[in-house]
């Protein structure tokens, strides 16, 4: 099995026609994904590298079947290329978008509420099941198919972790970037479910960071009962209060959202807290072999 | 995005959220002539720098006669002001802003920014104003209030009202106070702002609402939506490495330690400062060269480093994903030629083609140490630094 993205997904990629989307589309394909339409409006009509491009989202689900887009639109109109996606139908969007308006997504995350979409983002670096469907801007051959989900709210350091997970022997189910904003489309606490029904899963790697509540929240999760080991990372021990580290989201703000917390939380959840960047892949190895 | 105190209450004005009448000055000289135009018998002159903290630093004064104005602001404008926000160093004051003052009853304390828990715009009542928030939330959690706010709804007549009641406003402040809160998630959305703090917001000895102090930080992300924000941004205020490195696309924030960090990635540049505060060292700095790491940024990122006279080694972590490492390698090895790099490098570089360009590296003649994990590299970074 694996979540999210699989040999069923479709892809449509949103800004196929720009500098980003069309190196990623590309590279998500020779992955092995299935990149059947881009949408640029006012390009429809055309095609891109052998893709069928269209004007809307609607048309490329109608038309080609995609089931999941992938979001490369700049900040000022991502918000509602997001909207469009929802509104064509489809089941999954991912977007890719660094620099949108809190206040934006604040709308969208309102307007998705109770329908059956998902979305992952926005500035994230998508969702990769190993060996089935790329649907992001990750490397992909630092991954392998494997047992372990990743769940993480920052990139380079989940390629850092998933390199060691895949050195230490550990392939990955799949591994998201939830996304380092304040409102995302979805939280650890909406993720985890998911990895807990799915077989191929057998434990998961949450990467957290400062600012917020998403890992208070998913300790809490877990506190009631999950299935399976959890193994978490949070960076930021090391940062100010009240400076953004980076991510609009991993900012200490009215005394909320310190990694002491976040550590706290989890270990009261039970869950394996690992101190060193650079010991993740050991970490989950001792963990899940230990286990069994 | 930060602004000034004295900006925060032009804004609050335009909003009709009440503020003390007053303006900023520069000059003793001035401050007299603005608190002779108010009138009255005691002003308030307060320091106008991002930084809070100020009232216990010792940044706000009160005077109960022109020469005191005047003489409060010549000492303030001449000195450097020390706050917990400020870091040792303290901080120019450039102006002051000069106010009648108010008699206080009540200190009360309103906030609001985007709550990513339901991700919707959140307020933060309590009774503890003039206090700092962090420290209310630590140690008296139960006198602070969170009330989540619909988007489309706004703040609703039912929500001041039990707002209120919980704070315990007399009638005679209730419909005043109900007005502030509905104008500040105003501003707050028009705005685009990721933070607005009251702090305090007094009940007068008439009763009146007041806001004493005004805090406003909009959203970077926004920033493209208000050109007429870009007037109210003080250059002077920033960090000037920070400046610069923000001039080139690098995000940098000075820290006091004495390791530079330069790393591809928010989550990656948190994860290396917390490697090397393991491993008994301290970080300079966050620095992001973002995803890509092209060799402009890298070259940048070298001299902001160097700018800073306490870094005594530099630790290079670079994970080369969809940027090859040996594409990052060259363009260390052309940056380094360039900026003649004065003290100890550890540069660690994983992901595609990490063994060419380690190779690249060593035979480059850039005197630099090539580590392979993680760990190890923070370890020499910290023994080369002493």
């Amino acid at each position: 099995m694996s979540i999210l993205v699989g040999e069923h997904t479709r892809v449509v990629v949103q800004g196929i026609t720009g500098k980003e989307g069309s190196f990623h589309a590309r590279a998500c394909r020779e992955y092995g994904t299935k990149i059947v339409a881009g949408v640029t409006p006012g390009k429809g009509g055309q095609t891109h590298e052998g893709i069928p491009v269209f004007d809307t989202v609607e048309e490329a689900a109608r038309k080609e079947g995609a089931n999941t887009s992938l979001i490369f639109v700049p900040p000022p109109f991502a918000a509602d290329a997001i909207l469009e996606a929802a509104e064509a139908g489809l089941e999954l969007v991912v977007c890719i978008t660094e620099g949108i308006p809190v206040l934006e997504m604040v709308m969208v995350h309102y307007a998705l509420r109770g329908r059956p979409v998902r979305l992952i983002g926005p500035n994230c670096p998508g969702v990769i099941s190993p060996g089935k469907a790329k649907v992001g801007i990750m490397p992909g051959f630092i991954h392998a198919q494997g047992s372990i989900g990743v769940l993480s709210r920052s990139g380079t350091l989940t390629y850092e972790a998933v390199k060691q997970l895949t050195d230490a022997g550990l392939g990955q189910s799949t591994c998201v970037g939830i996304g380092g904003d304040p409102v995302i489309g979805s939280r650890f606490v909406d993720l985890l479910p998911l990895f807990a029904e799915d077989p191929q899963t057998e434990a998961v790697l949450l990467i957290g960071e400062i600012g917020g509540s998403a890992e208070e929240e998913a300790a809490e999760l877990v506190k009631n009962g999950y299935p399976k080991p959890v193994i978490s990372f949070v960076a930021g021990k090391t940062a100010p209060p009240g400076r953004r580290m980076g991510h609009a989201g991993a900012i200490i703000m009215a005394g909320r959202g310190t990694a002491e917390e976040k550590r706290r939380a989890m270990e009261r959840a039970g869950i394996v807290v690992c101190e060193s960047a650079a010991e993740l892949g050991r970490c989950v190895a001792q963990t899940v072999r230990g286990a069994a | 995005m930060k602004i000034h105190e004295y900006q925060a209450k032009e804004l609050f004005r335009a909003f009709g959220i009440p503020v003390p009448r007053g303006r900023v000055a520069v000059s003793g000289a001035e401050a007299e002539a603005v608190a002779s135009e108010l009138g009255g018998e005691r002003w308030v002159v307060k320091a106008q720098i991002h930084a809070g903290g100020r009232g216990k630093g010792g940044g706000v004064r009160i005077a109960r006669s022109l020469e005191e104005v005047g003489r409060a602001t010549s000492e303030l404008l001449s000195t450097r002001l020390i706050t917990a926000q400020t870091g040792s160093e303290g901080r120019q004051i450039r102006r002051v802003l000069v106010e009648e003052a108010v008699t206080i009853d009540r200190e009360l304390y309103v906030g609001m920014l985007v709550d990513p828990g339901s991700g919707r715009p959140v307020l933060i009542v309590s009774h503890a104003g003039g206090m700092e928030i962090e420290e209310v939330a630590r140690s008296t959690p139960e006198r602070i209030r969170r009330e989540v706010i619909d988007p489309y709804l706004g703040v609703r007549a039912f929500q001041t009202r039990r707002i209120s009641a919980w704070l315990g406003l007399g009638a005679d402040s209730a419909g005043a106070f109900g007005a502030i809160l509905r104008n500040l998630f105003r501003l707050f959305c028009q705005e685009d702002c990721s933070l607005v703090e009251i702090n305090p917001l007094v009940v007068t000895d008439t009763a009146a609402l007041v806001a004493i102090d005004a805090k406003v930080t909009f959203d970077d992300n926004a920033l493209f939506k208000h050109k007429e924000h870009a007037s109210l941004r003080d250059i002077d205020e920033e960090d000037p490495l920070e400046a610069e490195a923000s001039r080139h696309n690098v995000n940098y924030i000075k820290l006091d330690g004495t390791i530079g960090c330069m790393v591809n990635g928010a989550g990656l540049a948190m994860a290396t400062m917390d490697l090397i505060k393991l491993v008994g060292g301290e970080p300079a700095n966050f620095l992001d060269v973002g995803g890509a790491a092209s060799a402009q940024s890298v070259e940048q990122a070298f001299r902001i480093l160097l700018g800073d006279p306490k870094v005594k080694a530099i630790l290079v972590n670079i994970f080369g994903g969809i940027v090859r490492c040996d594409r990052v390698a060259q363009g260390i090895i052309e940056a380094a030629a360039r900026v003649s790099v004065s003290v100890p490098v550890v540069i660690r570089l994983e992901g595609t083609n990490a063994q060419e360009a380690r190779r690249m590296l060593e035979a480059s003649g850039f005197s630099c140490v090539v580590a392979t994990g993680l760990a190890e590299a923070a370890r020499r970074a910290v023994a080369l630094a002493g």
